[in-house]
């Protein structure tokens, strides 16, 4: 399978998203510089972690006019698998690849820790390699992660079982404390309703190495690769 | 023209202008005298401390470059070397926290990346006065909001560090900033302007009326006037600093460039002065060319702005275009402003006149030297006697005062706002006796520490010296690191005082004796004189950072028991030393005492049976025994790992209670060991002298201590948790 991972001037987990693909899962991996307009053959594009264009405006505000992103859009309408992590997340949503917005976190404070996550739909794409209910530990690092959605499309989400990824204790439970960025419904990762594009804020390329903690993340590389 | 208000507007005196004039065979002009006045600055040329820095051992076999150069570089084998740096940003970060904070880090980066490295980590050192002043919360609430702004954006972790507390901080909070970069060996650049006809290309942020003369407003002690010296603080942008990262490792990597410089301090004056005194070359600029951020700037403020995220190149003619092609690449200007001369002078030109033309050897090399006078502290004579203290009459209740006092509680508030985990290397978590890194596509790792205790240097400064660096040493001992190599970052009060000067004197002398026993160079530093506020200094406060290699992560330990019935072992002897200690400062209100005294040759032995024990795999945890001493050790042990875990000690020494449990006696480490191993860790130990014993054993959900049968602690570890992870954030969300 191969990878194309999305630079930006000012993304910062290029190169980890790159690493973890190329070193850790040996796939077939390219970087994609945002000013071009070639694909080059992906079957699959990450929008990775960082502060494009610095994240002074609203986060992913002004990536999503890169050059690149016409391709990507297009990529996506065809049903093109694309993964946004993080800032890569952000910016799915100013594309309006998926519905909603973020905002600060609830503390009004940036976050870097680890959190437990609850597999919600287990027969996406990026997912089918887990089980639905798997408790996941998965590290975030954003300052605007507080997932917010009006209600109505809050229901649709959990209809189309668009939800993916919750914030959820050791156990678990989807509780306020676990839910550190006080996102809506305690969402971390939602995929579109065809179910070809995720966003999710917290960090897969950060956790797919026993020696950084946690394996976890492999789980959606994984599946990808395998579907 | 130039009267005495002028020149102490420049913080210059009488004698130094005179030889300035003679240097320069004339009156400088005003714009002259404002290059001076920041070159020859105590921030920019260590006028008052170069005469006592020469006694640091800076040589040693794996050293590629010393103190001079914009870092220290030490070869770590495999083609690989690593280049770091520690400075100090206190007194922007005083005026204006979240700026000074986050300009600090943006600097330090540039001085790593400037020679060829991609840096990996940053740790940072701060200093802060009680919390129970409001002022105190803002300044540390900017400051951490500032280094997280920075850090988290360029994308470089900030894995570690330590945060201390204390009364003199109070207007004066320390910020000293580390970075370290990894560098391939053959592809390092120096800050060399060689070539005649050369071509300097300006390259990054344009230039602003912002940071005029932060360098001389470092070089001088604050009064009540000094906020308004908040335009002094410059504006970070660290977006613009990632392009500029990018593309200068890019024209590096390709080899276009023939030297570099960034523009920090002192801005394009210190980097159109510093780049050809190092090459005996000169250099002519046109200042019309440079790229401007307001109208109508004099070529005072061009020359001495310290505008951010800017830098300095020297490029062989043919190579210009595609430098510029790849600095376009990164939405950055690259513009020719000058070139590089047969020398000697810098001559700057504006508006077709020259308005500058003095001798860079004038400018860099020939600012006077001073050994002021110094004269030992009269406090010493009363602060180093202690009386001993009335005994704790619940030492379990003193203990949660101990482990919840800010110095030593838990820091997670401040350092989750850090992202600590970007460029996937970091193997220990903030909060560990080092940062760990690894290396990759390798099984090395690189270990890094920063360590200082202002009130050990205060009480006794020669000991104090010492024991930062053998703290440090020992902090990469409990994971098994070797280290290779020292920067420093010297805090202290204002030179000029004799008092100051001693502090200074004995504490490089210590910290000397230690880098000598442990053989490990140093590689350059920072000096922060002018810590003083309204009359009153800082203690004196230097900071470690130490760099260690490990030679297999694999056998990398934390400082965290397991719940499965190990055997405690306590490396080296208590000696309940209380001066200077955590517990007089939080339980009595002390600052009193002589400091713990360090023997360096059994701390060596210490150090190398932690690390032997850990490269052959006898161990399941170490942690140093520092601040707070033994109990506040062993309580770590219990709360730092993902689960809590007790602990049963037996002590029989003869000591006092509180001496005992919270003495911070020097070169103790704490072991766990599973049984079977225990023969071979204890033999090990005897082997090299060290005194080695079985302590106590993990499980359970308490921690307890008895002495000679007695009692002393009995809390349940969620407890001690509770205290330690409850204590910053309560002190923070006071408003």
């Amino acid at each position: 399978m191969k990878f194309g991972v999305v630079v930006f001037p000012g993304s910062n987990c290029d190169y980890d998203t790159y690493y973890a693909l190329k070193e850790v899962l040996r796939q077939e991996t390219v970087l994609l510089w945002h000013k071009d307009h070639d694909l080059q053959g992906v079957d699959c594009v990450v929008l990775p972690g960082g502060f494009s264009y610095g994240d002074y405006l609203r986060a992913g505000a002004i990536a999503r006019f890169s050059p690149l992103m016409q391709e990507v859009r297009e990529f996506a309408a065809k049903g093109g698998r694309v993964l946004g992590i993080c800032n890569g997340f952000q910016v799915l949503l100013e594309l309006g690849l998926l519905p909603g917005a973020m905002l600060r976190n609830k503390n009004l404070k940036f976050l870097c820790q680890f959190v437990h996550l609850r597999v919600e739909n287990a027969g996406t794409l990026f997912t089918r390699r887990a089980r639905k209910g798997q408790v996941l530990r998965l590290p975030i690092a954003h300052f605007d992660g507080l997932y917010y959605a009006p209600l109505a499309t809050l229901q649709e989400l959990e209809e189309n079982r668009q939800v993916v990824l919750r914030y959820v204790d050791e156990k678990g439970e989807p509780t306020e404390e676990a839910n550190v960025n006080g996102s809506a419904s305690n969402i971390a990762g939602l995929v579109n309703e065809r179910g070809n594009v995720l966003g999710l804020m917290p960090h897969p390329e950060r956790a797919s190495e026993a020696l950084l903690g946690s394996e976890d993340g492999r789980l959606i590389f994984e599946s990808l690769i395998q579907s | 023209m130039i009267d005495p208000k002028l020149l102490s507007e420049h913080n210059l005196t009488l004698e130094e202008y005179e030889r300035i004039a003679a240097l320069i065979g004339r009156e400088p002009n005003l714009t002259e005298l404002g290059i001076f006045s920041l070159m020859w600055s105590e921030h920019c040329s260590y006028k008052s401390s170069k005469a006592f820095l020469k006694k640091l051992p800076t040589r040693g076999k794996s050293v590629i470059q010393g103190p001079g150069e914009n870092a220290g570089i030490i070869d770590i084998g495999a083609g690989l070397a690593v280049v770091f740096k520690i400075e100090s940003h206190n007194h922007p970060s005083f005026i204006e926290p979240f700026q000074g904070a986050a300009t600090g880090v943006g600097g330090i980066l540039r001085d790593i990346f400037t020679m060829g490295a991609r840096p990996i980590a940053l740790l940072d050192s701060l200093r802060f006065g009680p919390l129970q002043d409001a002022r105190n919360r803002t300044i540390l609430d900017g400051v951490v909001a500032g280094i997280s702004s920075y850090g988290n954006s360029i994308g470089v972790p900030t894995v570690g560090g330590e945060v201390c507390f204390g009364d003199g901080y109070s207007k004066n909070p320390l910020v000293n900033v580390f970075c370290l970069g990894l560098a391939e060996k053959e592809k390092i650049f120096y800050a060399k302007a060689e070539g005649i006809g050369n071509p300097v290309l300006y390259v990054g942020s344009k230039t602003g009326r912002d940071g005029i003369h932060g360098a001389t407003m470092a070089s001088a002690e604050f009064g009540k006037e000094t906020e308004q010296k908040r335009p002094n603080v410059q504006v970070g942008d660290p977006f613009k600093e990632k392009l500029l990262l990018e593309a200068c490792l890019e024209v590096m990597d390709k080899g276009l460039i023939v030297g570099i410089q960034d523009m920090g301090a002192a801005g394009l004056t210190c980097s159109t002065a510093e780049m050809p005194a190092k090459s005996g070359t000169g250099i002519s600029i046109n200042l019309d060319l440079v790229p401007q951020r307001e109208e109508g700037m004099t070529p005072y403020e061009i020359l001495l702005s310290e505008s951010q995220e800017r830098m300095l190149l020297v490029a062989r003619k043919e190579n210009v275009a595609e430098v510029q092609k790849i600095f376009a690449k990164w939405d950055l200007d690259a513009v020719n402003i000058g070139e590089v001369t047969a020398g000697p002078n810098l001559k700057v030109s504006f508006r077709g006149e020259t308005v500058v033309d003095v001798p860079v050897e004038a400018v860099v090399n020939l600012c006077p030297v001073y050994r002021r006078p110094s004269r030992k502290p009269g406090y010493l004579r009363t602060a180093q006697k202690l009386d001993p203290p009335p005994p704790a009459s619940d030492p379990g209740a003193a203990l949660l005062r101990v482990i919840a006092s800010p110095t030593i509680a838990d820091k997670e508030w401040i350092f989750r706002q850090y992202d600590h985990m970007v460029q996937t290397n970091t193997v220990l978590l903030p909060g560990a006796d080092a940062a760990v890194l690894r290396i990759k596509g390798q099984k090395r790792g690189l270990a890094m520490t920063l360590d200082g205790n202002g009130v050990y240097c205060y009480l006794d400064p020669r000991m104090g010296g010492a024991v930062a660096v053998a703290e440090a040493c020992r902090n990469l001992a409990c994971v098994g690191a070797r280290p290779l190599g020292v920067t420093n970052c010297l805090n202290f009060g204002n030179p000029e005082k004799p008092e100051v000067m001693w502090q200074f004197k004995k504490i490089i002398e210590g910290m000397a004796e230690a880098c000598r026993a442990f053989e490990i160079p140093v590689t350059g530093g920072n000096v922060s004189f002018y810590n003083d506020t309204e009359g009153l200094s800082i203690h004196p406060t230097p900071v470690l950072g130490i760099v260690g290699l490990i030679d297999d992560l694999d056998r990398l330990v934390g400082p965290a028991f397991r719940p499965e019935g190990d055997a405690i072992l306590l490396l080296g002897e208590n000696t309940g030393e209380l001066g200077g200690s955590e517990y007089l400062r939080t339980i009595h209100g002390l600052e009193r005492g002589l400091p713990p005294r360090i023997d360096l040759e059994r701390e060596k032995a210490v150090q190398d049976v932690c690390r032997e024990a850990i490269a052959d795999a006898l161990i399941m945890s170490a942690h140093d025994l520092a601040e707070g001493g033994l109990a506040v050790g062993a309580a770590e042990c219990c709360i730092l790992g993902r689960t809590s875990v007790g602990c049963t000690l037996d002590l029989a020494d003869d000591l006092p209670p509180d001496a005992l449990l919270f003495g911070e006696a020097q070169s103790r480490i704490l072991l766990s060991v599973s049984a079977g191993l225990l023969p071979r860790v204890l033999g090990l130990a005897s082997a090299k002298g060290v005194p080695a014993r079985v302590i106590g054993r993990t499980g359970g959900r308490d921690l307890v201590i008895r002495h000679k049968g007695q009692e002393l602690v009995r809390l349940s570890v969620d407890r001690l948790r509770a205290a330690w992870k409850g204590s910053l954030p309560g002190a923070l969300a006071v408003r």
